[in-house]
C-alpha cells in the first residue's frame, strides 16, 4: 500500500514537471521569435518564416519514432544512413525506368526494411546494445548507398515531385500540413493508446514489462521499423528539395534528430518525456538556426549555441525526480551562466 | 515553487546566452562585412553573398577573401557563408536564409552539380543574381560560371612544362585522383591531345594511374610506377594530394634529378619539394584572384552591367577586363592560365594557401 502511494505521487510530480517543460519550450520559442525579430529586420516576414520551416521539417519526421525509441531506453543512429539508402534506391529505380510512384513506394519499403533489420538484430541478439547495432548498420546502409551510386548523383525527377518539398497548399507549405497530421497522430499514439503506455512501461522497466506480459520484442521491432519508415519519408522530402540525390546526403541527420528529442525533454534513461516536447523542440532548434543564419553567424558558432542549449536542457530534464539535488544543481547552472 | 525558480534561472540563462551569441554574431558579421551593420536593412549598399562548400577549408578561405576584397572595392557589402559539412542540405538552408535577407547577388561554390537547382532557381525568381565559381552548378541554376582556367589550358600546360623539364625526351606517367574524377579525366584527355604534337615524338606516356586522392594509395602507386618503369623520367600529378605524395616518394628514395614531378599542387604542401628541386615548378590557380573575379562578376551582374550572356564585358578591378564566353553548358568567365609556382615565388605563397 505504502509503495503504491509513493509511486502515485512520483508519477503525479513528474507529470507536473513535464507540463512545465513543454511550457518552457513554448517560452523558449517566444524568446527566440523576439530575439530573431530584434536582431534581423528580415525575420518577421511570412514567406521567410514558412520557407525556413520547410527547410528544417524534412528530418523532423524521424523525431516521432525516435521519441518512442529513446523512451524505450534504446537509440537509433542509423537513420541518417537509412535516409541516404532509401533516397538512392528511389532515384536509381526511377532512372532505370520505374514509374515515380512505384519508386517512392520502394523508397518507403527500403526504409522500413532497414529499420526492421535494426530491430531484428536487437531482438535476436539481446546482449548487443542498440548503439553498436545501429552504428554497424549506419556504416552498412551508407556503404550500400555508395555501392549503388558510387560517388555520382542521380536525379531528373518529374516536375510534380518537387512539389512535395517546395509546394504550398494555399499559404501553407505542403510539408508543414503533412507534419502536423503526423504530429497529431504521433501524440495520440504515444499519449492515448495502449501501445503508447507499453512504450513507457518498457522504458521504465524492461524486465518487469516482459514479465507482465508485454511483448517487448514485438514492440521493439515495431518502433524500429517505424523509424526506418519515417527516415524514408524524410528521404522523399529531402530528395524532392534537392532535385537529385547522392550517397552522402543526410549526413549527421541522426544527431540532429537525437538533439531535437533530447531538447524535447525525453530522458536518456528512458521511460520519461512527451511527444509534444520533442515536436516543440523541432521548432525551437529550427527557428534558432534560422534566426542566427539571418545575421550570418559562422556555422561553428551555431554549433556551439545548439550544444550549450542541449547541455542546459539535458541538465534540467535530469533534475526531475531528484528533488534533493535541485538546489545544488540550480546553483551550478547559475555559475555556468555567469 | 522551487521548480519554477529553477526554470526561471535556466530560462534567463538561455536568454542571456542567446542575446550574447546574437551580439557576437552581429559583431562577427560586421567585421566580415563592410563595417556597416549587417542586419541594418537597405542602406543603399548592395549585398553580395558567397556560399562555399564547407567551413575550415584553406582554399575556400582564400577564395572568400578575394571575393570580399572585390565587393568592398566596388562599395558593396560581402556576406561570407559556408555550411559546417560539405553537403547540399547545408547549402540549401544557407541559401534560404540569404533569400530571406533579400541580398543582391549570390555566388555559389556547389557541393553538387544538380542538387541546388531548385533553391537557386527560387533565388533567381526572387530577383537575386546567381553565379557559380570554382565548382560549377548546372546551367539552369546560375547565370554565369566563373571558372579558374579552361581544361584545355590546364591539360596542355602540364605537358609543355614536363617536356621542358626532361628536354622533350623519355617516359612519363600520370598519377591522377580517382578514375571517375571528371575534371582530372578531362585534363588528361587534353594532355594526350597535346602529346600528339610532333614536338613530343620522343616522349611516351606509359601509364595513367589513380591514387584516389588518398595519401597512402598515391604513395604506393608512385612506388609501383618507379618499379615498373625504371627509365621513367617524369610524373605528372594533376591533383594536390597526388603531387605531394609523388614528390615525397622521389625525395625519400633520393631520386632527385632522375625523376621530376609536376602538376597541380598546393604551395604550402609543395614548398619543400620545389626547394629541393624534385618539382622544378608546378601550377595551381590562385584562389584569391578567382574569388576576386567572382566578386566583380557578382557586382557587374547586380549593377546590370552584364546579364551573363555571351559577349558581355566588364572591368574586374586590378585584373582588368573580362568577357563572358560560351561553353558546352552555359556561359562562363575565365580567370586565365593556371598560375606557375617555382623556386622564385614559392616562399611568398607557401604561407598563403
Amino acid at each position: 500500500m505504502n509503495t503504491r502511494i509513493i509511486s502515485n505521487t512520483k508519477v503525479f510530480s513528474w507529470k507536473h514537471f513535464f507540463l512545465q517543460w513543454e511550457w518552457m519550450l513554448v517560452g523558449l520559442l517566444v524568446i527566440i521569435f523576439m530575439m530573431n525579430s530584434s536582431i534581423s529586420p528580415y525575420f518577421l516576414n511570412y514567406t521567410g518564416i514558412s520557407d525556413a520551416t520547410m527547410t528544417f521539417l524534412d528530418k523532423a519526421f524521424i523525431v516521432f519514432p525516435m521519441v518512442m525509441i529513446m523512451i524505450m531506453r534504446e537509440i537509433d543512429i542509423s537513420v541518417g544512413s537509412t535516409v541516404a539508402l532509401s533516397s538512392v534506391v528511389m532515384a536509381s529505380l526511377y532512372n532505370a525506368g520505374v514509374p515515380m510512384i512505384a519508386a517512392m513506394g520502394a523508397c518507403l519499403l527500403v526504409g522500413a526494411l532497414c529499420g526492421f533489420f535494426n530491430g531484428y538484430l536487437l531482438v535476436k541478439y539481446r546482449t548487443l546494445s542498440a548503439v553498436i547495432v545501429t552504428l554497424s548498420t549506419m556504416i552498412l546502409y551508407r556503404g550500400i548507398a555508395y555501392m549503388i551510386l558510387e560517388d555520382q548523383s542521380a536525379g531528373g525527377f518529374p516536375t510534380w515531385f518537387s512539389f512535395l518539398g517546395w509546394g504550398y497548399v494555399g499559404p501553407v507549405p505542403f510539408i508543414l500540413i503533412l507534419f502536423i497530421i503526423f504530429a497529431i497522430g504521433a501524440v495520440l499514439l504515444l499519449q492515448k493508446t495502449t501501445f503508447g503506455r507499453r512504450v513507457y512501461a518498457i522504458g521504465s522497466n524492461p524486465v518487469a514489462s516482459r514479465y507482465s506480459g508485454i511483448k517487448v520484442d514485438r514492440m521493439k521491432l515495431i518502433v524500429f521499423t517505424l523509424a526506418g519508415l519515417m527516415a524514408a519519408i524524410t528521404a522523399i522530402f529531402l530528395t524532392s528539395r534537392m532535385g537529385s540525390t547522392r550517397p552522402n546526403v543526410a549526413n549527421m541527420y541522426e544527431l540532429d534528430v537525437i538533439a531535437m528529442v533530447a531538447l524535447g525533454g525525453i530522458s536518456t534513461a528512458g521511460g520519461k518525456g512527451k511527444m509534444l516536447g520533442a515536436i516543440l523542440a523541432v521548432f525551437v532548434i529550427g527557428y534558432l538556426q534560422y534566426g542566427l543564419g539571418l545575421i550570418n553567424i559562422p556555422a561553428q558558432v551555431l554549433l556551439i549555441v545548439i550544444g550549450v542549449l542541449l547541455i542546459a536542457s539535458v541538465t534540467v530534464t535530469n533534475l526531475r525526480g531528484k528533488g534533493k539535488f535541485q538546489k545544488k544543481k540550480s546553483r551550478k547552472s547559475v555559475q555556468k551562466a555567469s | 515553487m522551487k521548480k519554477f525558480g529553477i526554470l526561471g534561472i535556466v530560462l534567463t540563462a538561455i536568454l542571456a546566452l542567446l542575446v550574447a551569441c546574437g551580439d557576437q554574431g552581429a559583431a562577427g558579421g560586421s567585421e566580415e562585412g563592410s563595417g556597416g551593420d549587417t542586419g541594418g536593412g537597405d542602406d543603399g549598399d548592395k549585398r553580395h553573398a558567397i556560399v562555399f562548400k564547407s567551413t575550415g577549408n584553406p582554399f575556400g578561405e582564400k577564395l572568400m577573401e578575394g571575393f570580399e576584397d572585390a565587393v568592398q572595392e566596388a562599395g558593396g557589402e560581402a556576406i561570407l557563408r559556408a555550411p559546417e559539412q560539405p553537403t547540399v542540405e547545408g547549402q540549401i538552408q544557407i541559401i534560404e536564409e540569404l533569400i530571406s535577407q533579400q541580398i543582391d547577388s549570390l555566388t555559389i561554390v556547389g557541393n553538387d552539380y544538380d542538387g541546388l537547382e531548385p533553391v537557386l532557381t527560387k533565388a533567381m525568381d526572387r530577383g537575386i543574381e546567381v553565379l557559380s565559381t570554382d565548382s560549377a552548378v548546372n546551367e539552369n541554376s546560375r547565370m554565369v560560371h566563373v571558372n579558374q582556367a579552361d581544361p584545355e589550358a590546364i591539360g596542355r600546360i602540364q605537358i609543355e612544362a614536363v617536356a621542358e623539364m626532361i628536354d622533350y625526351e623519355g617516359e612519363i606517367a600520370v598519377l591522377s585522383a580517382t578514375s571517375q574524377a571528371s575534371n582530372q579525366n578531362l585534363w588528361i584527355e587534353w594532355m594526350k591531345k597535346e602529346l600528339e604534337n610532333a614536338d613530343y615524338e620522343n616522349m611516351e606516356l606509359v601509364e595513367v594511374t589513380y591514387g584516389d586522392d588518398l595519401r597512402d594509395k598515391s604513395v604506393s602507386e608512385t612506388e609501383a610506377l618507379l618499379q615498373s618503369y625504371p627509365d621513367l623520367k617524369a610524373i605528372i600529378a594533376p591533383t594536390t594530394v597526388g603531387i605531394a605524395a609523388a614528390s615525397k616518394v622521389i625525395t625519400d628514395k633520393g631520386l632527385q634529378g632522375e625523376v621530376v614531378v609536376t602538376g597541380l599542387g598546393l604551395p604550402s604542401e609543395m614548398a619543400e619539394y620545389i626547394q629541393n628541386e624534385v618539382s622544378p615548378w608546378m601550377y595551381l590557380w590562385n584562389p584569391i584572384e578567382l574569388g576576386y573575379l567572382a566578386g566583380y562578376t557578382a557586382v557587374a551582374l547586380s549593377d546590370g552591367e552584364i546579364t551573363g550572356d555571351v559577349g558581355d564585358t566588364f572591368e574586374a578591378g586590378d585584373l582588368g577586363s573580362y568577357e563572358v564566353t560560351e561553353t558546352e553548358d552555359g556561359t562562363e568567365v575565365l580567370l586565365g592560365d593556371p598560375f606557375r609556382f617555382d623556386i622564385d615565388n614559392i616562399d611568398e605563397w607557401k604561407d598563403v594557401y
